[in-house]
């Protein structure tokens, strides 16, 4: 069975759901689909597919890149499991803290530097990157 | 006399417009074929105008350009309607994937596992290997992120408590 049959309901879904720029290709016995949802819902609701057809995500054939479409100005809720989000300097763990987000905290989106960081504003002014999975595009 | 004289001359006035017509959708489709050829997007347009209504057929490769096409016939002063039959067929990416070096792979896999300090990531020829433990409501938290960094593929070995 090709990886496409396999995830076929995945790929079907990401159709229908309205994922944009979606791409899916196979290279080397792995499947690539890259694309940006509509929302985080649609995000989530692909990532549980995936978790459907490959539970605990074990088999190694996937490679599943699809970010939330949101641009400029975009309200994100911080989404940690339960501390507080690092604000830094610039891109990378590396870099110094500058601000912190509170657990559930809104914050804007300002750009997207790439798909790990994103530029952010909170509402006290404190401005930085922070990383991206621990924000939810609203 | 005069009466038939204004009655030709009427005639000819209106044979005139008749005739003026064609002429004119030709002109018409001209127009419009100068914007279409103007743009690549656009270029495998075709259009036909007759009495004043452009009917546009044609491939083109996402919704935009089938819109700009439309525009391309609407704004030639003089017609009447747009009949867009354009359809849409999505070019296939046949671009290679990208697969990040093992360079920035250990760097960003060390940004996206620092909040599990169960997990044990190491990168190897572009392969992300996960050892250790990880509690299954975080699993997906954990793939979703791993998943943006762009490897060539995530080799889950973690016991999932």
């Amino acid at each position: 069975m090709s990886l496409q049959d396999k995830y076929k309901t995945l790929i079907d879904t990401a159709t229908a759901s309205g994922v944009s720029n979606l791409q899916v290709r196979e290279q080397d016995n792995v499947l690539y689909i890259d694309g940006s949802a509509p929302d985080g819902a649609t995000k989530d609701k692909l990532w549980d597919i995936y978790n459907q057809i490959d539970p605990d995500y074990r088999a190694g054939d996937l490679i599943m890149n699809v970010d939330v479409a949101a641009s400029s100005g975009t309200k994100a809720k911080v989404t940690t499991e339960s501390t507080n989000l690092n604000i830094r300097k610039g891109p990378g763990t590396d870099q110094p803290i500058v601000g912190k987000a509170a657990h559930n905290e809104i914050v804007t989106l300002i750009s997207k530097t790439n798909d790990q960081w994103w530029l952010i504003k909170t509402d006290n002014g404190e401005e930085g990157y922070a990383y991206a999975q621990y924000l939810s595009p609203e | 006399m005069k009466f038939i004289k204004s009655y030709l001359l009427l005639f000819l006035f209106s044979s005139a417009v008749f005739i003026g017509c064609k002429p004119k959708d030709a002109d018409f489709k001209a127009k419009i074929e100068k914007t279409l050829q103007a743009s690549p997007e656009t270029q495998s347009v075709n259009v036909d105008v007759t009495d004043g209504v452009a009917t546009l057929t044609g491939e083109v490769k996402d919704q935009a350009a089938r819109e700009k096409a439309g525009a391309a016939a609407k704004d030639v002063n003089g017609i009447k309607n747009v009949e867009n039959h354009v359809t849409v067929t999505p070019v296939v990416e046949t671009a290679p994937v990208v697969i990040n070096a093992d360079s920035t792979l250990i760097q960003s896999v060390k940004d996206a596992t620092k909040d599990f300090p169960t997990v044990n990531a190491s990168v190897n020829d572009g392969v992300i290997t996960l050892t250790g433990s990880i509690k299954r409501s975080s699993l997906q938290t954990l793939m979703m992120s791993l998943n943006t960094l762009k490897p060539k593929k995530i080799d889950n070995q973690l016991t999932i408590k």
